[in-house]
């Protein structure tokens, strides 16, 4: 009975979610429109192969779009006023995270399948392993989806000043992760601080389904993906925990 | 079995002690009210009893279930209206009623019924389908409400339900925490507002600085300053109170175009005034001799005078 009471909480929780944040401007913008001009301005006009850097933007955009729900929702119903009322729900903090993880992933999802779609369909993108394409878009949505829950996580009561704060750690990721540069041309240093970033092992992971080469065995990169969620969603519920009343 | 057991509750933040040794039970039925200057500990403890918030020290039990051992099971008893709950803007009406109903795990046809039953006696059928953006704040609250009973909650909490709303959505609000009180529910309700408390509450807890100072029927609290009353009276043109001031007169308190006398002997008070009255050519509107009242009570206990 208490099982089906989280999960009804954790699905409740994420249509809800999926129903008033969804059209949210800055998911809009940092989920959609974002991602759709940094194809633009770098594959666009430049005589490069699409399929080589393909893995890296398809990375990049699940990375921006999963993560781009997450660091609204808490922020928006503290200031809307609405977070008391969830709270006062048969919910724990715990459905709420994974109800916010759950609608951010969807949104991830979505939107990547999407893209994959009229890739494959108008940029003749080749897919090698269908299976481990699937495993690494959902993986990726949920790994990501975590990152943007926890990052609503600073006591902030402004949206836009969480928004600010996310875009401020998630764009330094994209810079070592071997979006722009393929990771077997990281040197020394850099490939190292490529290590600590959960966007790596899904650069990697798209490059093993899409061309079927890869850095690390893919089961590396999946158990990879699978830590950093874990640490993601484990941080996420401390510190939601510990400024659960600010700014209530 | 009581509804609400509660036990030597606190709360500190940072430091200020917001709730302090807090202890006292509900019965089935009851309707409890908790009443309090701002700044009280109202919220505070509501939100303890509502699993919202951990008390540093305590126990909260609800229905037979201790709340910190098993939060999701107590909360599936209870409705709450919280100070701050609005309700989500973006969504309608009926879509506010429908995502509170799932979470307490309504079926379909129950939810579909209940909410058009719920949203009728709100008075707010024709806007079901309505965002709650374009609601005034009476009618907020009233969704509110109906969020927090739609699943016939064994106990109804509610945070200041009235405060600042127009005399419609006041009214609507009282009867339906009476009807749901009628049909069983045990109701929890914080107010500053005493003559709510008073035409509500079978019992009443004041609490003051986070700690109660008293818990009684609003009849006998009223009783415990029985020695003072009052006498209100208006004439047909404003006096300056001061022209009353006597020995056996306590205080001369203005409301509105009203004066109000506080004293220990009525029957020289009520002759002094239609002497001065008489000499002044004051008409005599209305006067009305007051037994102590609750707010009397209230203010005494809470120190809020002098
Ligand atoms: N989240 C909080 N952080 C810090 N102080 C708080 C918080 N909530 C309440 N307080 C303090 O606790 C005291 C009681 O507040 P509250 O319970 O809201 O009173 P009431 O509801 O009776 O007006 C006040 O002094 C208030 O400033
Ligand atoms: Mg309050």
């Amino acid at each position: 009975m208490k099982h089906s009471v989280f999960l009804r909480g954790v699905i409740v929780t994420a249509e809800k979610n999926i129903r008033i944040y969804y059209n949210k401007a800055p998911v809009i913008i940092f989920g959609l429109l974002f991602p759709l001009f940094m194809f633009f301005a770098f594959y666009m006009g430049r005589k490069i192969d699409v399929s080589v850097f393909f893995p890296g933007f398809l990375a990049m955009a699940l990375f921006f779009t999963a993560s781009s729900v997450g660091p609204l929702i808490t922020p928006w119903e503290k200031q809307a006023g609405t977070y008391e009322r969830l709270l006062s729900f048969p919910v724990s903090i715990n459905t709420i995270i994974l109800g916010d993880v759950l609608a951010g992933a969807l949104f991830g999802l979505i939107i990547t399948s999407i893209a994959m779609t009229v890739a494959v369909f108008f940029l003749e993108i080749a897919v090698n392993n269908l299976i481990l394409l699937a495993i690494t878009i959902i993986l990726g949505s949920l790994c990501f989806a975590s990152l943007g829950v926890l990052l609503a996580s600073p006591s902030v009561r402004s949206p836009s000043h969480i928004m600010m704060f996310s875009s401020l750690i998630r764009f330094p990721l994209i810079f070592i992760s071997g979006v722009f540069i393929p990771l077997t041309e990281l040197q020394g240093g850099g490939r190292i601080l490529s290590y600590i970033s959960p966007l790596t092992y899904l650069v990697d992971l798209f490059n093993a389904s899409l061309t079927g080469t890869s850095v690390f065995f893919p089961v590396l990169d999946i158990f990879a993906l699978i830590l950093f969620t874990c640490g993601f969603l484990f941080i996420a519920n401390r510190f939601h925990k510990r400024n659960l009343m600010k700014g209530l | 079995m009581f509804a609400i057991k509660v036990e030597n509750l606190r709360k500190r933040f940072g430091n200020v002690v917001a709730v302090s040794n807090v202890s006292f039970s509900v019965e089935k039925g009851e309707v409890f009210g908790f009443l309090g200057p701002n700044g009280a500990g109202k919220t505070t403890t509501i939100r303890m009893l509502t699993g919202i918030l951990t008390p540093d020290v305590g126990k909260v039990v609800i229905e037979g279930i201790n709340l910190r051992e098993n939060q999701i099971r107590a909360k599936m008893k209870m409705g709450v209206v919280p100070e701050t709950g609005n309700v989500y803007i973006d969504l309608t009406a009926k879509q506010n009623l429908y995502l509170a109903g799932r979470f307490y795990g309504l079926p379909k046809n129950i939810l579909e019924k209940k909410s058009e039953e719920l949203l009728s006696t709100l008075g707010l059928h024709e806007r079901r389908n309505d965002f709650v953006r374009t609601f005034s704040k009476g009618m907020k609250q009233r969704i509110s409400i109906a969020c927090a009973i739609i699943h016939n909650p064994q106990i109804l909490f509610l945070d200041e339900p009235t405060e600042g709303l127009d005399v419609q959505s006041r009214r609507l609000i009282l009867d339906i925490i009476t009807d749901l009180n009628k049909k069983g529910s045990t109701i929890f309700l914080t107010t500053h507002n005493i003559e709510e408390a008073n035409r509500l509450c079978e019992r009443v807890c004041i609490i003051n600085k986070g700690e109660i100072v008293a818990i009684d029927r609003p009849e006998k609290l009223r009783g415990t300053f029985d020695k003072t009353q009052s006498i209100e009276v208006s004439f047909d043109r404003s006096v300056n109170s001061d022209l009353f001031t006597s020995g056996f007169i306590s205080k001369i308190e203005m409301y509105g175009d009203k004066l109000r006398l506080y004293t220990n002997d009525p029957d020289k008070t009520v002759k002094h005034i239609v002497a001065l009255a008489e000499k002044k050519d004051l008409r005599i509107i209305s006067m009305t001799i007051c037994g102590a009242s609750l707010e009397e009570a209230f203010v005494r206990l809470t120190g809020g005078e002098k």
